[in-house]
């Protein structure tokens, strides 16, 4: 869609508020569902690379309250296939100039994420991803078990364990940062260049003329939009469902939990895919660890006391220290989940209505990406180029990007 | 937790099940004649409501027979569990479902979360 000259900049928010709450107006140029990292940062990106800063982002509950305040914060961009790395590296090149574009600290941590092996399927799978990366250009190594144990003392790596470590990838690019930083950076700069934040609005249906989406109904009126882009994360099917499309998704609660603050033991990011637990310690002293999706689907955002469970017994297992910890929180989120564990993202057969979904356990990490991506996806009326291999399409040409060996639990 | 009634063995752990999507997805009657669209619908498109949904769970530890459950994705309830394909959806039953926990009777469901 065409750039319009920049509105006449809003007033600024209240004093010791990050961004104004308008009400919502009646028509906008763009139209983003949902306020998690990926809706504030495509609005971001309209407004401060487009030109285009006539949008509201609508969120039903409050300001990144869904899966960007659940996550456990790992970022990487260590992926298979072309299509991936292309997409999860461009994401990582975003968040090392992020704090600077975004005038704030974010606590982006780049203290590195290794993905342990505990079978000989998993080493090979492991040295080909390694080798797939090099061949992209991301920054990956293989390690053997004495540099593991070098880099995570606290690793049991003994040969007699219940998972033995034979190795792992390491990215020492990867790491951590705040999500909540994260979301109201993007949410406070958006705001500034005058996009409307829009909490407590629920968008319920779609607008329509024939086959184009004229906007949305929501649960404060009809909003009138040029353009609408869905990044509703676990929620997308039930909008989705109101014009008829179906898409590949299945939405699962997805759990992590945290201990009390502890003497700092880990200062990298351990993932392993095999027995679905992944761990870090934050800043202030928390281990957080995170587990496999539960298996059904579930929209409650809690999941099953089992997977809790077992996410703890492999942690103990692997680091023997942490049988001294607690569990001080669990909680879960809802994620989307694709066939391929990669995302939805691109045009629909609906003019007008964008959609950027299937995430599933691991879009924290692509957030810059995937908000640069999608506004000029959005901006322009056509795929970005990194984008292009995600479209819906791929599930009837059968041009899946297959990520569950980079992905399956994965984070 | 989910504790979900087998039909054949009663209630029992959701940890002593597999979970296996959708209910009720035939497999398609002539597959030679399927355009790319329709094996695309077949292989990958799956409701996915916030509300109740048929799906199938697989009782590993028991029985070791497939059910096919009746739950809610919001609150998590189990309305009740039948014998698989026994209530094809939107087509006439296929044949008397034995279940005690058949979501076509008005029984008060045992099954439920906790
Ligand atoms: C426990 C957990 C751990 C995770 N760990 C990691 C990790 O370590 N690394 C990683 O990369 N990823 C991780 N993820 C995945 C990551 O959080 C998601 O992929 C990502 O947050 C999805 O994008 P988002 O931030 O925009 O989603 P969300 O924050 O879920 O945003 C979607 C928003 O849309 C709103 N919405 C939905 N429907 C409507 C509607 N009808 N109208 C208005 N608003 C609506 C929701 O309320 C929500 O705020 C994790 C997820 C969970 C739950
Ligand atoms: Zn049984
Ligand atoms: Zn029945």
């Amino acid at each position: 869609m065409p750039a319009l000259p920049a509105a006449e900049p809003p007033a600024p928010p209240p004093h010791g508020r990050l961004w104004r709450s308008p009400e919502p107006r009646p028509a906008y140029d763009v139209l983003v569902v949902g306020s998690g990292g990926h809706g504030l940062a495509t609005a971001y990106y309209l407004a401060a690379e487009h030109g285009i800063a006539d949008v509201a982002v609508l969120e039903r509950g409050w300001l990144a309250g869904g899966n960007m305040a659940r996550n456990t914060a790992i970022i990487r961009s260590n992926y298979l296939w072309d299509a991936s790395a292309g997409i999860y590296e461009h994401a990582l090149t975003l968040w090392e100039g992020l704090e600077d574009a975004l005038g704030r600290d974010l606590h982006f941590s780049q203290r590195g994420v290794l993905n342990l092996a505990h079978s000989t399927h998993d080493v090979r799978e492991s040295v080909r991803r390694v080798n797939a990366n090099r061949l992209n250009g991301i920054d990956a190594e293989w390690l053997g078990p004495d540099e593991v144990a070098k880099l995570v003392p606290i690793l049991d790596t003994g040969a007699h364990t219940r998972h033995p470590v034979l190795g792992a990838t390491y990215q020492p690019r990867a790491g951590i940062a705040d999500h909540d930083l994260v979301a109201w950076g993007f949410a406070a700069e958006a705001d500034r260049l005058g996009v409307d934040l829009v909490q407590g609005c629920e968008v319920t249906g779609f607008l329509r003329s024939g086959g184009k989406v004229r906007g949305v109904r929501t649960t404060r009126g009809d909003i009138a939009a040029g353009a609408v882009a869905l990044c509703a994360a676990g929620r997308t099917s039930v909008l989705t469902e109101t014009l008829g499309m179906r898409l590949p998704l299945q939405s699962h609660p997805l759990q992590a939990l945290v201990t009390p603050l502890l003497e700092p033991v880990l200062d990298t990011v351990v993932m392993s895919n095999a027995v679905h637990v992944y761990v870090s310690q934050a800043p202030k002293g928390e281990l957080v660890l995170g587990a496999g999706i539960d298996g059904y689907n579930g929209y409650g955002q809690r999941g099953s006391p089992r997977t809790v469970e077992d996410q703890i017994a492999a942690a103990v297992e692997l680091y023997p220290v942490f049988a001294h910890a607690e569990a001080l929180r669990t909680w879960a989120g809802t994620v989307d989940v694709a066939p391929d564990a990669s995302p939805v993202i691109g045009p629909t057969p609906f003019e007008g209505l964008y959609i950027n979904c299937g995430w599933g356990t691991g879009g924290y990490k692509a957030t810059p990406g995937v908000g640069h991506v999608l506004a000029d996806t959005v901006a322009n009326g056509r795929p970005h180029p990194l984008a292009e291999p995600f479209g819906l399409e791929r599930f009837t040409t059968g041009a899946l990007v297959d990520e569950h060996g980079a992905a399956a639990v994965a984070h | 937790m989910l504790l979900i009634p087998c039909p054949w063995c009663g209630p029992r752990d959701e940890r002593e099940f597999r979970y296996g999507g959708q209910a009720h997805i035939a497999y398609p009657a002539d597959p030679s004649a399927l355009g790319d669209e329709a094996w695309a619908d077949y292989l990958f498109m799956r409701d996915n409501p916030a509300g109740r949904h048929a799906e199938r769970w697989f009782h590993g530890s028991g029985c070791r027979a497939w059910c096919d459950v009746e739950r809610d994705t919001v609150d998590y309830t189990v309305t009740g569990s039948c014998t698989t394909g026994a209530h094809p959806a939107g087509g006439p039953d296929t044949g008397p479902c034995t279940s005690p926990y058949c979501v076509r009777r008005a029984v008060p469901s045992t099954g439920g979360t906790r």
